[in-house]
């Protein structure tokens, strides 16, 4: 019990710490404190707990539910009154809408409620916490040099970096609390807590379109939330527990189930930002740099996934089952295709991540032991190495001075080490022998194994489509253009810090895959499947971590020695003016050569395949909606 | 464990040493098939042979410093591909590796920052979106047939791939003619001798380093044509003579392909491929899902 009051209590305190710290260097020294000791203490509970089997604990009285209850009253108010505020007092009234569902469940159906453990800590748990512990403080620190930064370069944004740095932490106290939660009461506060700290980071700036988007995210994630309160009242009435894991265990000896699974799916997709709900996503891009990694890869998003994971073994061949393939499925094929027309390097990487999230979800859909270890597995390199890549594109972004990958024309020659390490991130995301491919490959093999071939089609053209878009990412960066100066000495070195230190663990956790998957993944679900299995062959592990080692090692012995070969100018048909950077058109008038990459709007327009996709999934959500309710309404 | 080492290593050297003859061979016997369909003579057999030699005893030309790192990384994981496939080893680790080798020759076009090689690069890159489901959806249908990934199983079946998977067949015949750079899907480089020194994605190669992509191609084609050779062999001893019989066919055919066919546009290479992967691929692993 003391592990999990520190790891949601401290972050918390920090967090009212910081929105009394106005000055640069206190913030400076407490965050970076603050940061190590919320890492550390993640690792240790990780330590601790790993070798025991799951742990379960029970909070004795009632003051624990009767204090949530409380807060979740008090954070409705505090919705409401931002909402009408600001004019939108419909988003409000779906927030009261939920509270008074859940109040009233409380006091009418409580009683007859057991709760047998309040938290569980098992194997997955401790990868949630890691990943939350390590790379959520690390975006914190990564923070404090670029909100520097983003306020020198912006003067009309307002500073309130105090208040930032507090929902920041608040965010990793609620993450840290959601994680560890299984009664689904707490985890539904958390929830909603989580909702919220997204939508003051995404209306940070306090501009029209930051407005319009933060209430985007928020009521997106409380129709959400609603989905999950209702998930709790259902499963309660029908087979008196509220508790995650019992509600698995059910599942899994027979009880039905379905009902209050699907729509705890529903309320993951559009955490998840799964299509249709995937429009939040793409506003949050308004936000600071920091605030988009902290989303995208250790928290928010993460929660979304986290549950459905969960929820997996449940999941399968029913209409929540169904619900989280189709939405999961569709949602990958579209956002990889619509990532391959954007330029903007943010918005490649929220659609990236809308469709890795897709895959995961689509994974945990299948519910099978390969395709749950799949999803995990997904869930460790996508955090690791998405983060990496959003905080390089804003490291970038304030160098460069865009965040536009056209604009990011030799940066190989302009800033070498950022461009490695963003080279290191695409590589993670995509390529063979990096973790997501392998993940990937593991997919084929539980999407074959289950017998869904339209998954298997989906999931065929969804990477050759995400190979497109990385690669010629990976292109632009690494052309060597003649006449760059270096100029990333200015870069802070907190940045350098997390930068590189989040480079190392991309390649550390794909080196260190095999072990991952041997010492926590399959036990964790040996424990909820019967049976393990090696979903892909040790030896094929091994073999893929060695070619990782060989990727790091050659461009260290090798990289750069083109011997002492004749320099020559690029072929510009003759017409080189001598510095490769411009040609002699007509009238003899040296035009500069600019080079512009494929972005193929009329096929893969961005707003072709958000519609196309938001439609397919949409109705597929709600046919499947549709089905069960008739069931439902037949059994009565 | 004695049997195990002899039945990676034997292979794998034999791979390293004779996949560049049989692939330069090949080439030679290309050209010559070639020319005579178009009632020409040809160049001598060895004539690929000569042009590699040739190109390795040029001067050392570059536009930077970092290119030959790249195309010697393609040559590296075409062979190291090449060697998972004829150790039996994984063959979604076989396709696997060889995306990662077209990456790096990818990069090494992108890194001159040439228009002319940037061009090809793209090119490159389109084809390898429009021909990979095709190909992992060849490796999904082996899976679905023999349940399992692993060569050395798939050539020991009870009946050959090739009576499971025709459609899958067809559609790797078609992809084929990408990878083995043919008309009318020779978009981001060609063999025709018109096109030398502009030749789209190795435009900015040359001496050495063009002579590293041209023998990383001999291996290519020789393991490209290994998954020919898949469809054709089962647990009987004289299947490996259909399964060459069948990758010359393929291979005929294809230059017969090449040769009465003019290169088009990117719209239909993406359309074309991705509509034969639907049709040919996707409907038969459609029709083995439900009758295995």
């Amino acid at each position: 019990m003391g592990f999990i009051g520190f790891l949601v209590g401290f972050p918390a305190l920090v967090a009212i710490a910081q929105l009394f710290i106005k000055d640069e260097g206190t913030r400076s020294v407490v965050t970076k404190v603050a940061a190590a000791v919320t890492a550390v203490a993640a690792i240790v509970t990780a330590i601790v707990f790993f070798g025991q089997a799951e742990t379960r604990l029970r909070v004795s009285g009632e003051w624990l539910s009767t204090a949530v209850l409380i807060a979740e009253v008090a954070l409705c108010v505090v919705i409401f009154y931002l909402c009408c505020k600001a004019h939108r007092v419909w988003i409000g009234l779906l927030s009261v809408l939920q509270t008074a569902l859940t109040v009233w469940f409380e006091l009418a159906h409580k009683h007859g409620i057991f709760v047998w453990s309040d938290f569980v800590i098992d194997k997955f748990t401790i990868i949630m916490l890691l990943i939350i512990g390590v790379i959520g403080s690390a975006i914190t620190v990564y923070a404090l040099g670029y909100m520097k930064d983003f306020h020198a370069h912006d003067h009309h944004v307002a500073d309130r970096r105090p208040f930032f740095f507090f929902v920041m932490y608040i965010f990793l106290a609620a993450m840290f609390a959601l994680v560890l939660s299984n009664n689904l009461m707490f985890m539904y506060f958390f929830w909603e807590v989580t909702s919220v700290c997204s939508f003051l980071l995404i209306g940070y700036t306090r501009t029209k379109e930051a407005e319009r988007n933060s209430f985007r995210a928020l009521w997106l994630n409380l129709l959400g939330g609603l989905a999950f309160c209702l998930a709790i009242i259902t499963l309660g009435l029908s087979t008196g527990f509220v508790e995650l894991e019992r509600m698995v265990f059910l599942g899994r000896t027979g009880a039905d189930v379905v009902l209050p699974a699907a729509l705890l799916v529903f309320a993951g997709l559009t955490k998840a930002a799964q299509m249709p709900f995937s429009r939040w996503l793409l506003g949050a891009m308004v936000a600071p740099t920091p605030t988009s990694a902290l989303l995208h890869s250790s928290t928010m998003v993460k929660a979304g996934v986290f549950l459905i994971i969960k929820l997996a073994p449940v999941l399968g061949d029913n209409s929540a089952g169904l619900l989280a393939m189709m939405a999961g499925g569709m949602t990958f094929l579209f956002a990889s295709f619509a990532a391959i027309s954007q330029s903007n390097g943010k918005k490649v990487l929220a659609y990236s991540t809308i469709s890795n999230l897709g895959l995961i979800v689509c994974c945990a859909g299948i519910g099978t032991f390969e395709a749950a270890w799949t999803a995990i597995m997904l869930v460790i390199f996508h955090a690791v190495a998405k983060s990496l890549m959003f905080l390089c594109v804003g490291t970038a972004e304030h160098h460069v001075g865009s965040r536009d990958i056209e604009d990011f024309d030799g940066l190989f020659s302009e800033m070498p080490q950022l461009a490695v390490c963003m080279s290191i991130g695409i590589c993670g995301m995509f390529l063979a022998p990096f973790g997501m491919l392998i993940s990937k490959w593991a997919a084929m093999k539980a999407f074959i194994d289950s017998g869904h071939a339209v998954l298997m089609l989906v999931l065929v053209f969804g990477s050759s489509a995400t190979f497109f878009f990385w690669t010629k990412w990976l292109g632009k960066i690494t052309a060597i253009v003649a006449g760059k100066r270096n100029i990333e000495r200015t870069v802070h070195k907190e940045e350098w810090f997390v930068l590189k230190g989040l480079a190392a663990a991309t390649v550390l956790v794909c080196i260190a895959f095999p072990v991952i998957s041997f010492g926590a993944v399959t036990p964790y679900l040996g424990q909820l499947y019967t049976g393990t299995m090696e979903v892909i062959s040790r030896s094929n592990m091994i073999i893929m971590a060695f070619m990782v080692i060989l990727l790091v090692v050659l461009p260290l012995v090798a990289f750069g020695r083109g011997g002492n070969k004749k320099m020559v100018h690029v072929n510009l048909a003759g017409e080189n003016q001598g510095d490769d950077l411009t040609f002699r058109g007509s009238m003899d008038i040296p035009v500069p050569v600019s080079l512009r990459n494929w972005y193929m709007e009329d096929y893969f327009g961005e707003k072709r395949m958000l519609v196309l996709g938001s439609v397919l999934s949409g109705v597929l959500i709600v046919l499947i909606f549709a089905a069960l309710l008739g069931g439902v309404i037949n059994v009565f | 464990m004695y049997s195990n080492i002899v039945q990676i290593i034997l292979p794998a050297i034999a791979y390293l040493v004779f996949a560049p003859v049989v692939g330069g061979l090949l080439a030679g016997i290309d050209r010559r098939i070639a020319a005579r369909m178009q009632r020409r003579k040809g160049p001598p057999l060895l004539q690929p042979f000569y042009d590699v030699f040739k190109l390795c005893s040029k001067q050392g030309v570059s536009v930077n410093q970092v290119q030959d790192f790249y195309v010697a990384g393609f040559l590296l994981f075409v062979i190291i591909s090449g060697i998972f496939f004829f150790t039996r080893g994984d063959i979604l680790l076989v396709v696997f590796t060889l995306t990662l080798a077209s990456v790096c020759l990818v990069v090494a076009a992108y890194s001159s920052n040439s228009p002319y090689s940037q061009i090809g690069a793209e090119r490159e890159l389109l084809q390898t979106m429009a021909y990979e489901p095709m190909l992992l959806l060849t490796a999904m249908g082996f899976y679905m047939a023999f349940k399992t990934f692993r060569l050395s199983d798939l050539v020991s079946g009870r009946l050959p791939g090739i009576v499971y998977l025709p459609g899958v067949f067809i559609g790797l015949a078609y992809i084929l003619t990408i990878k083995f750079r043919k008309s009318p899907f020779d978009l981001s480089m060609s063999h025709e001798a018109h096109q030398e020194l502009v030749k789209g994605i190795v435009t900015e190669f040359s001496g050495k380093t063009l002579a590293m992509v041209e023998v990383a191609h001999w291996y290519e084609n020789i393991f490209l044509l290994g998954f020919v050779y898949l469809f054709f062999v089962w647990n009987e001893p004289l299947s490996p003579l259909l399964g060459l019989l069948a990758c010359a066919a393929v291979y005929v055919l294809e230059i017969f392909i090449d040769n009465c066919c003019a290169r088009i546009k990117w719209q239909g290479v993406l359309s074309s491929t991705w509509a034969v992967t639907l049709v040919a691929g996707f409907v038969n692993l459609l029709v083995l899902s439900f009758i295995k």
